[in-house]
């Protein structure tokens, strides 16, 4: 892990005390190559960058064998997930092998509950956070947009929750903008959207919600040139949170000239 | 005695211990291992005695969402 920000610094990321400059967490699966990928981190300057486990002598395994090395190389902080887990103590098991290979306590909790959708199980996800945080991990948990869920994770000592926008590799963008505008409206800890961002006006616009951060992986990872994209992503995430800081007018319905009426050429009164 | 290691089936003496699990299958760091979904530390790979029909993972790092 590199040496946290200082606390001072500009409206810096929290999360569980420590501070990133970055907004924006990048995934590290489905790029075309090795290169691309190292290239695409590079460009985005993520905060953390997302890692997972698989069985040694598998297929992707071997074919990511160079993956450590790249790791290794960045030395940008690893958020590992519990991805593919659907059990609390898949979850909890995979979690606690994740903090010895990448000796690191933070932890991207998955619990799994349908494999169509790759929707969270949250009927199990609050217990298995809690054991999770218990034994010392740093929990950011993959959820919906449920308030009562994220609540219950936060009641249960998890400092940040990551509702999805959407299901995982959908790119659809938020689908229930009211429920997830309630979740910055009602929770004070800070929010990271997690799953179906497909654009840079989809991480702007829920970063203008007062959103903390964004995760993201095959926006970046599938588009045509995944280099640019992790820039203009990068670039998006923080034009919302200016956006944000800075107070956006209020929308109304009536138009309202920009420019002087009085003194207007050719105006009579009627 | 059969052990399976990540879903493959595998004969080692009586009284194997994890260790002995992964020389015989040339694992290669970095790895974390579980036997039974229970994580066994690095630190117990040379204590932690295997038993018939044990299920053992030995995962590694790859890319990530």
């Amino acid at each position: 892990m590199t040496a946290p920000l200082p606390l001072h610094s500009a409206d810096t990321l929290v999360l569980y005390g420590e501070a990133f400059a970055s907004r924006l967490l990048l995934g590290t699966s489905r790029y075309p190559s090795p290169q691309i990928l190292e290239n695409a981190i590079r460009m985005a300057s993520p905060a953390m960058i997302t890692a997972s486990l698989r069985r040694q002598g598998s297929g992707t395994a071997i074919a990511e064998s160079g993956f450590w090395e790249l790791l290794k190389k960045m030395a940008v902080p690893v958020l590992p997930n519990t991805a593919g887990c659907h059990s609390p103590q898949e979850a909890i098991t995979t979690a606690q092998m994740a903090r010895e290979v990448f000796n690191t306590p933070w932890i991207k909790l998955e619990l799994i509950g349908d494999d169509y959708t790759l929707q969270p199980d949250t009927l199990q996800l609050v217990q298995t956070a809690e054991h999770l945080i218990k034994d010392g991990f740093k929990v950011l948990p993959y959820c919906t947009e449920d308030l009562i869920l994220c609540q219950r994770l936060v009641d249960v000592g998890c400092q940040a929750v990551m509702p999805w926008a959407a299901p995982i590799g959908t790119g659809q963008g938020p689908l229930n903008p009211y429920a997830m505008q309630l979740l910055r409206e009602r929770l004070t800890v800070p929010l990271i959207v997690d799953a179906g961002l497909g654009l840079p006006s989809h991480a702007c616009t829920v970063m203008e919600w007062g959103y903390d951060a964004v995760l993201l992986n095959t926006a970046v990872a599938l588009a045509t040139d995944p280099i640019i994209m992790a820039k203009a992503f990068a670039q998006a995430v923080s034009a919302g949170r200016m956006a944000f800081l800075s107070g956006a007018m209020t929308a109304q319905d009536s138009a309202e000239a920009s420019t002087p009426l009085i003194g207007t050429p050719f105006w009579h009164q009627a | 005695m059969r052990i399976v290691v990540n879903h493959i089936p595998h004969e080692l003496p009586a009284l194997s211990k994890v260790s002995d699990l992964l020389q015989l299958i040339a694992a290669k760091p970095p790895y974390a291992v579980a036997v039974n979904l229970q994580f066994i530390p690095r630190t117990q790979h040379a204590h932690h005695l295997l038993a018939e029909n044990d299920q053992v993972e030995v995962i590694a790092p790859v890319t990530g969402g």
